[in-house]
């Protein structure tokens, strides 16, 4: 009885795991599906054709990239220097620095927003690239110094006094020893960074105003109007970055506990 | 030696990320919080006033007419969606703390897989699989159940808001869960074997040694899904229906109004928000100093 019981919430969790992507892989890849019927009648890949001969789709998915990669590679670089004072300095303010990163992540993003909408209309910086990759980066760079001053809590920096006892220069010891001891933690970081700007809908919304059309805005237009074949190949589209990264991280995740507190 | 010499002082080092954060969220929430006020607009008849205040929670407009049924209704969502999911996470992870070694790490793997689907997909999800034409009632039509899509109930953007419920109880079910996880992996077991030792049934493990050992942990991991829930925008514009809406779709739909009045009111109400989930996010806080 008792292994039946483990077997069933066992086959649940699994079910869970694969059963979303096989739900929009249905939808996906279906041509005809009338009403009763529990499979399409017709199998397709048109709905992705369609998506990639769409120029508003490949416009989308590449301002997407973009905007993800300059926001996660700027919040790396702002965030080190912070994150390594955070993570190995006590100094006087220390907790009034950790309080400002600290607020943008409890702050909801729909208030934060709205003033920003106005500031950067003033500023001629609403509906811009600039503008949403700047919002994006309220939420990515707090999230980006915690994870990193964590990393660096843990960090020994003696390792980095004996390369220049050994004559290392400054250049040399930074990326021969820093670099390489906080590697795999920065690229994880890097990573999650991304997938909060790339699933950002709320901050680009409001500051793009319409004009700059990331995935997540198709996607909502899409789900207001389109078929929902159409609407499954996007969002296909849209989790294959976050699907990729957590299947790479998940040994990382594991270690980690629960590091990821952001939700996105 | 001193350390501290071969390094830049701690605030030049700080100075980039604290300007950035500084001058977008501070002057941001400034500069929402002079728009409520009914300065900085950008209109004609700017002047210091606490007119939209007035008109959200006491007023007569549309603004005042909805704010306290939609305050209702979104914490009746977030209070139930959370209740759930405490309840919900606490036990899959008694569960799966039970069963270390074989097969851990795919479970653990289980509960990371929702990180992968954003909040919005998920809603997407739940749309293709519970609507009335969706999967699920193509299931129940083929095995003989029902005979049209009318016949199936309606789940998604009804009165109640199931839809948006059961979208983030399947969400947060897992994040609790490895919130409690943690906690159980880190400590527990030698507890509960000497709880065994000493006689104590299963029931008695459980409510004397396990649930006060996670309760801090599960309390303010509760309480950040209930600010987050209590604060989302996407789900609710997703799966809700006209009336009654949460306060996040409340608050955007009068910001986004082109009469430039109502976005001081939007503003107000995004300001609600914001006093609810801070007040939430202090209360939760305390629990995790508690934890040590």
């Amino acid at each position: 009885m008792k292994k039946i019981l483990n077997a069933a919430i066992r086959f649940f969790l699994y079910l869970v795991l694969i059963a979303p992507l096989l739900l929009f892989g249905v939808y996906a890849f279906s041509e005809r599906w009338f009403f009763p019927d529990v499979l399409p009648s017709t199998w397709s890949t048109a709905p992705f054709l369609r998506l990639f001969s769409d120029p508003k789709t490949v416009g989308g998915l590449l301002t997407s990239i973009g905007i993800a990669l300059v926001v996660s590679l700027f919040s790396l670089i702002v965030a080190f220097p912070a994150a390594r004072t955070l993570g190995l300095r006590r100094f006087p303010g220390r907790q009034f620095a950790w309080l400002l990163f600290f607020l943008p992540t409890v702050v909801p993003p729909l208030a934060v927003g709205m003033g920003m909408n106005i500031l950067f209309l003033r500023l001629d910086l609403a509906g811009s690239f600039v503008g949403v990759i700047l919002s994006h980066l309220v939420p990515t760079l707090p999230y980006t110094i915690f994870t990193l001053s964590g990393l660096f809590a843990n960090y020994d920096e003696n390792y980095e006094y004996q390369a220049i006892v050994l004559g290392a220069s400054k250049r040399r010891t930074f990326f021969n020893v820093t670099l390489r001891l906080v590697f795999p933690g920065l690229i994880v970081a890097g990573l999650f960074a991304f997938l909060i700007s790339w699933s950002q809908y709320l901050l680009t919304l409001l500051i793009g105003g319409g004009k700059v059309l990331t995935l997540p805005m198709l996607l909502f237009s899409a789900v207001s109007g389109g078929n929902p074949s159409t609407i499954a190949a996007l969002s296909l589209l849209f989790i294959a970055p976050p699907v990729l990264v957590i299947a790479l991280t998940a040994r990382q995740l594991n270690q980690h506990g629960n590091a990821i507190k952001e939700q996105y | 030696m001193n350390k501290q010499s071969n390094f830049s002082p701690p605030w030049l080092s700080l100075a980039p990320a604290i300007a950035i954060i500084g001058l977008l969220f501070g002057v941001s929430v400034l500069y929402g919080l002079a728009q409520s006020f009914g300065i900085l607009t950008g209109t004609e008849q700017e002047a210091l006033n606490l007119d939209a205040y007035r008109n959200v929670f006491a007023g007569q407009g549309p603004a005042g007419r909805e704010f306290w049924s939609s305050f209702g209704f979104s914490l009746w969502i977030a209070g139930i969606s959370t209740f759930v999911s405490a309840i919900g996470g606490f036990f899959v992870a008694v569960w799966l703390n039970g069963r270390r070694g074989r097969g851990s790490r795919g479970d653990t793997l289980a509960l990371n897989w929702n990180l992968a689907f954003p909040h919005l997909v998920w809603a997407i999800g739940l749309l293709l699989f519970f609507s009335q034409s969706g999967l699920l009632a193509r299931i129940l039509a083929s095995m003989g159940i029902i005979q049209t899509p009318s016949q199936f109930p309606v789940l998604v953007r009804d009165r109640l808001g199931i839809g948006i419920i059961v979208d983030y109880i399947s969400k947060e079910i897992p994040f609790l869960a490895l919130i409690v996880l943690a906690v159980l992996r880190s400590q527990a077991e030698n507890f509960e074997v000497v709880a065994e030792n000493l006689g104590a049934s299963r029931w008695q493990r459980l409510r004397y040694v396990t649930i006060p050992q996670v309760l801090p942990s599960l309390l303010s991991g509760s309480l950040l899904v209930f600010a987050f829930v209590f604060s989302a925008y996407e789900v609710p514009a997703l799966l809700g229906v006209r009336y009654p809406r949460m306060l996040p779709v409340l608050a955007l739909e009068f910001f986004t109004n082109p009469d430039l009045n109502s976005r001081a009111e939007g503003m107000v109400i995004s300001l609600a928000i914001t006093v609810v989930v801070m007040i939430i996010a202090a209360i939760s806080i305390k629990f995790e100093k508690k934890i040590g």
